[in-house]
């Protein structure tokens, strides 16, 4: 039995938050140095030579990467063994409250999206907990950006649509997006499941590593046919044209009902930050 | 590399044009959604505006909190298409030169031309690199909006692309809405 104090959680988490928006990952940032190597077009050249010195004085001098310190998105793993003697989702809460109010993070949340009145505290965060076995607790954290956020797209397509049918709508969906969602993007694709199961399982194959690869061979394919497909676009670094419009591409799939084939497009802007931690 | 200065005149204004790279200094005033929809209200009430039209600047921002000792936060673009029709009422007034991100819609395009205004970018998501060349930040207008009120920044060597210019050169090339 692991029993986890709260104050630890609290402080660990806010940890997590605080620092995924200073410090950009090594393997997005070997990304982005990649790209700029094998980028072409000269504008396109100077755009991610400002991306690459951007993330290492964020790094460097604790300044937030992007001012859209996002909506704070929690994918949490809770073991059978683990054991709480509070609300899980209120601690995660009161950590995200602290280290956007201590970290000097902004607060980009309103209560409604009608009435639109800043919580100013960016809570509350969105919160997929999922029940696992074994003793550890872990918490996989990502600020997301609106740019990007606002971008990604379903589709319920039909079996017959298949593998073109998705690599046709994923190519869509980039080329309308253009430059809005700050490319060189990143592309979290959820196929199956349901209309729900699909984007949920798109924004968690943001949370991969970048230079992995999907275990299932057929969503393999699907991952390098769009990563090729996606770059051929010119879309390029901002939409000004150029050779690297994403990254990476990340397929996630699930098994779903014989009449249906339902695409998510989770679009993640350059500023790929995330950050775990386990208890 | 193009130095300019803001405010800017209009023959320098009219002189832009798409894929110019520009080092900016001098002072430009930040607004994004809210702020838009402020200042076209006081425009509708015949108010006066936050700050003068003539020759300055708009920049699509709402920046981070500064950290102690430091002018500001953060300060990356916001993308400009959702002040398109902010823009549109806007321009008439004599907001002419405005600085975001991506590719904005066609009436916003038509009528940039029809009043000779101009449309710069800067590199969205490198908002600490843009802070580094911010000298000073105060709020002008609105403080109640925090991250989106409008600010009046003293900038140097701020890094920005002519878009859109005033004779219809467009740098993303021909977009269909
Ligand atoms: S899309 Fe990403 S990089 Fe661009 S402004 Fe939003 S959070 Fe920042």
């Amino acid at each position: 039995m692991n029993k986890i104090a709260r104050d630890r959680l609290v402080a660990e988490v806010a940890r997590i938050v605080e620092e995924a928006n200073i410090d950009l990952d090594g393997k997005a940032v070997a990304c982005l140095k990649a790209a700029l190597r094998n980028e072409r077009n000269e504008l396109a050249q100077g755009i991610l030579a400002e991306i690459v010195e951007n993330q290492e004085i964020a790094r460097n001098e604790r300044i937030p990467i992007c001012q859209d310190t996002g909506v704070a998105v929690f994918f949490v793993e809770l073991g059978n063994e683990v054991f709480l003697d509070f609300n899980l989702e209120a601690a995660l809460n009161e950590a995200v409250a602290t280290a956007y109010t201590k970290g000097y993070l902004r607060k980009s949340i309103v209560r409604h999206p009608l009435d639109r009145v800043n919580t100013k505290d960016n809570t509350p965060a969105v919160i997929h907990v999922r029940p696992v076995m074994g003793s550890t607790l872990r918490i996989r954290f990502a600020p997301k950006g609106a740019g990007s956020e606002n971008m990604s797209a379903i589709a319920m397509l039909t079996p017959a649509d298949g593998f073109a049918g998705i690599v046709r709508f994923v190519v869509d969906v980039v080329r309308r997006a253009g430059g809005k969602p700050c490319p060189p993007i990143v592309l979290g694709v959820g196929i199956g499941g349901t209309f729900e199961k699909a984007a949920l399982i798109a924004k968690e194959a943001l949370l991969r590593e970048l230079d992995d690869e999907a275990m299932n061979p057929r969503d393999r394919e699907l991952e390098q046919a769009l990563y090729q497909a996606v770059n051929a676009t010119n879309v390029g670094p901002m939409g000004l044209s150029g050779d690297t419009t994403c990254l990476a591409v990340k397929v996630n799939s699930y098994p779903c009902h014989i009449a249906s084939l339902p695409v998510a497009v989770n679009i993640q802007c350059h500023a790929a930050r995330h950050k775990e931690v386990i208890l | 590399m193009l130095r300019l200065t803001l405010p800017m005149n209009e023959a320098t204004r009219l002189s832009l044009r798409a894929g110019d790279r520009l080092l900016l200094s001098g002072v430009i005033y930040t607004g994004r959604d809210a702020a838009h929809q402020r200042m076209v209200d006081a425009l509708q009430k015949h108010e006066n505006p936050p700050f003068s039209y003539d020759g300055s600047l708009i920049y699509y921002t709402g920046p981070s909190p500064a950290k102690p000792g430091r002018p500001i936060g953060a300060c990356g673009p916001t993308s400009s298409y959702r002040m398109d029709p902010f823009a549109l009422a806007l321009m008439p007034a004599g907001l002419r030169i405005m600085l975001g991100k991506g590719p904005r819609g066609k009436a916003f395009r038509d009528a940039l031309v029809k009043q000779a205004a101009v449309y710069l970018v800067v590199t969205g998501g490198i908002g600490a690199l843009l802070s580094k060349r911010v000298l000073s930040a105060a709020t002008v207008a609105y403080p109640d909006l925090g991250a989106e009120a409008v600010y009046r920044l003293e900038v140097v060597d701020f890094p920005a692309v002519v878009a859109y210019d005033a004779v219809g050169g467009n740098l993303y090339g021909d977009l269909d809405d």
